[in-house]
């Protein structure tokens, strides 16, 4: 069996959010044992399975390289920015 | 519902400033992730406890499953099914988290089918009235309640994720437990029998859940000090009695220990000594269900061998289907 | 009227009996949950059409004395739902031939003249039509996965074959519940449920079994040995203890 990520909405507005695994042997099975496990108590009204081996993911020893640069990029931050408080609706 | 006698492995030869960096991160309540560099026996560790959290889950089912089609009414027939349905979702929650560390679902299924692993003693006792299974919701999910509302803030990430979602599922489990209890305690004659049967025989290992005395439990501390795990077993049973006996005194069911008593100076209650003889006993297989609940699971597996070949057989059938009409294209 | 409720009821609650031994068994841990979620389903409808049943009768009994002290001549499901569920293969068809019927037939009540079973019924299509679309990838898998799952759904079906025909019996009283538009009629059921089934079968491998010999008896009480075994264990509680609270 393989091993499947699965992501669910909550509601319609929100995105999709991963919340765990299971196995199956294709991805109709996948859906199908998602929808009866994940979504016993209403957590969803919408599914994604993804193959596990299909996600390429970030390394974590990438992690200072990946993340670090945007550390001090603090111009990109509205609160960078003095304005004058008598200046309104900016 | 939680698992019990874990052991760490020795700390392996690993780098001390790599060492000394992720305990910083544990120390600083960051969560570890699955691909984070950690130690071998962290890892280690969290395959053998999660795992045999999840052992736990599923053996589980069986002694609650031998009652639901028995179960009285239509109502306690749904909430039964339901709740032993959720047992099974928890396990496969836990294998999932385990499987993030690297350990494969099927290695730890062989590893419980072998008796290699362990799981929760609860389950080796049997359930023989339906008060049982009150008990079993009241006593058995109140104490594994107790074990992982403590394991939601457990250190790794996917292990606590876990967690939340099984506490927030379980919520419902102990509750209509106690509900079977207030019917059978509050009762006829007969069914107030099955109640004091059912707590007689459910107490003390519902006790014996929470692990061995710290006194014996020395390699507790590591995993204290990891944050695996965050409270120790003493305090945690304690917790657990003291909540519970107020319970039982409301069921007006006497609980089968005389040296329970009320220590007005702290508030808690002191009780007698656990027959740890016996814990250690079911732990090794020699308990009252052991064999039972093993060979259900092997039946159930080797019974489903067909099953999963053939789904199997027939996803590969679908993938070439798909890789030849690529080719044709 | 009472009787047609009792029908549809006790195919349910016996149905979702069955499924409920399945708990804790399933061939893999997603299998199990899903299997349960089926029965839970099953048992719930079952829960609905008692209580209307119950209603019917109107003699202050409710749905938990329907279920738990009629003797076996008073159920009026048919004789497949109570079928041991011997192994996947077995419990998969029989489920398959029951979501198929549930489908049809839920699908015609959900504009049954009579309310309350309308309503019924418009809540149970949702649940069946998962079922069935559960059932019949199973169903897929099983036909065209390896020999052995084939022979084993050629066993099954060789067995469980006979037992269809009662799903669709006709009788005078249940004419007269057609004509009221209250109940499905069976002919029409009966066309469209062979005409799904055997679609089905043609892409697949099997062949129906051939024999004179078909179940009946079920609608009038008249039962497998099965049935009187399975209200053993279910009323058990109930008749051992008479008039507890639960």
């Amino acid at each position: 069996m393989k091993l499947y990520e699965i992501f669910l909405r909550a509601k319609s507005g929100l995105s999709h959010k991963h919340v765990g695994s299971l196995h199956a042997t294709d991805s109709q099975m996948a859906l199908q044992n998602a929808r009866d496990l994940y979504t016993r108590r209403e957590e969803g009204e919408s599914i994604w399975v993804v193959d596990s081996s299909q996600i390429v993911s970030s390394n974590p020893s990438d992690k200072d390289a990946y993340f670090a640069p945007a550390e001090d990029k603090i111009y990109r931050h509205p609160s960078f920015y003095e304005i004058d408080k008598e200046v309104k609706n900016i | 519902m939680y698992s019990q006698g874990l052991r760490d492995s020795a700390a392996g030869d690993e780098p001390v400033e790599l060492l000394a960096a992720f305990q910083a991160r544990i120390d600083k309540e960051e969560k570890i992730e699955p691909r984070d560099w950690m130690p071998a026996a962290y890892r280690k560790t969290l395959i053998r406890q999660i795992s045999q959290h999840a052992h736990s889950e599923i053996v589980g089912q069986l002694p609650e499953a031998n009652w639901v089609t028995r179960a009285p009414t239509l109502k306690r027939k749904l909430i039964l099914l339901a709740k032993i349905q959720d047992e099974a979702g928890h396990g496969l929650y836990l294998y999932s988290a385990a499987e993030t560390l690297g350990e494969s679902r099927k290695k730890m299924y062989d590893d419980l089918l072998s008796g290699k692993a362990k799981y929760s003693s609860i389950f080796n006792y049997p359930t023989l009235n339906w008060a049982d299974i009150g008990a079993v919701g009241w006593l058995v999910d109140g104490a594994a309640i107790m074990n992982q509302v403590a394991l939601c803030r457990t250190s790794y990430g996917p292990y606590s994720r876990s967690m939340v979602r099984i506490c927030k599922e379980e919520s419902f489990h102990q509750r209509q437990g106690y509900e079977i209890m207030v019917k059978m305690a509050h009762g006829t004659a007969q069914q107030k029998a099955m109640a004091q049967d059912a707590i007689n025989r459910f107490w003390w290992p519902a006790l014996m859940m929470f692990g061995p005395s710290d006194k014996d439990s020395p390699h507790s501390s590591q995993s204290m000090k990891w944050k695996i795990k965050r409270f120790s077993n003493d305090d945690l049973r304690q917790k657990f009695i003291d909540a519970t006996v107020p319970q039982a005194e409301y069921l007006g069911l006497t609980i089968p220990d005389k040296h329970l008593k009320l220590d007005d100076a702290t508030g808690s209650y002191t009780h007698g000594e656990i027959d740890w003889k016996e814990f250690v006993n079911v732990i090794k297989g020699n308990g009252p269900c052991n064999q039972q609940r093993m060979a259900a699971r092997i039946k159930a597996h080797k019974d489903g061998a067909w099953v999963r070949e053939a789904a199997e057989a027939y996803a590969k059938k679908l993938q070439n289907s798909k890789d030849n009409k690529k080719e044709v294209a | 009227m009472y009787n047609y409720i009792q029908n549809l009821a006790d195919n349910t609650l016996i149905l979702g009996q069955r499924l409920a031994q399945w708990c804790g068994h399933g061939p893999f841990l997603e299998e199990d949950l899903a299997l349960t979620n089926t029965s839970l389903d099953i048992l719930g409808q079952a829960q609905m059409l008692l209580n209307l049943a119950a209603e019917i009768k109107g003699d202050g009994s409710t749905a938990d004395d329907l279920a738990f002290l009629r003797d076996a001549i008073g159920f009026k499901n048919v004789i497949l739902v109570e079928q041991p569920n011997g192994d996947f293969a077995h419990t998969m068809l029989r489920q398959y031939f029951m979501d198929v019927y549930h489908v049809h037939l839920y699908t015609i009540l959900s504009g049954s003249s009579n309310q309350s079973l309308a309503e019924i019924a418009e809540k149970s299509l949702k649940e069946v039509t998962y079922h069935l679309e559960r059932s019949q990838l199973w169903m897929q898998r099983l036909a065209h996965g390896t020999k052995e799952s084939i022979d084993r759904l050629q066993n099954a079906l060789n067995e469980l074959w006979h037992y269809t025909h009662e799903l669709f019996e006709e009788s005078e009283e249940l004419d007269d519940l057609v004509e009221q538009g209250i109940a499905a009629d069976p002919i029409h059921l009966k066309i469209h449920w062979e005409a799904d089934v055997k679609e089905w079968l043609a892409s697949t491998a099997l062949t129906i079994p051939k024999t004179g010999w078909k179940a009946t008896g079920g609608l009038n009480g008249h039962h497998s040995e099965y049935l009187g075994l399975m209200l053993c264990e279910m009323q058990f509680l109930q008749r051992a203890y008479p008039d507890c609270e639960w």
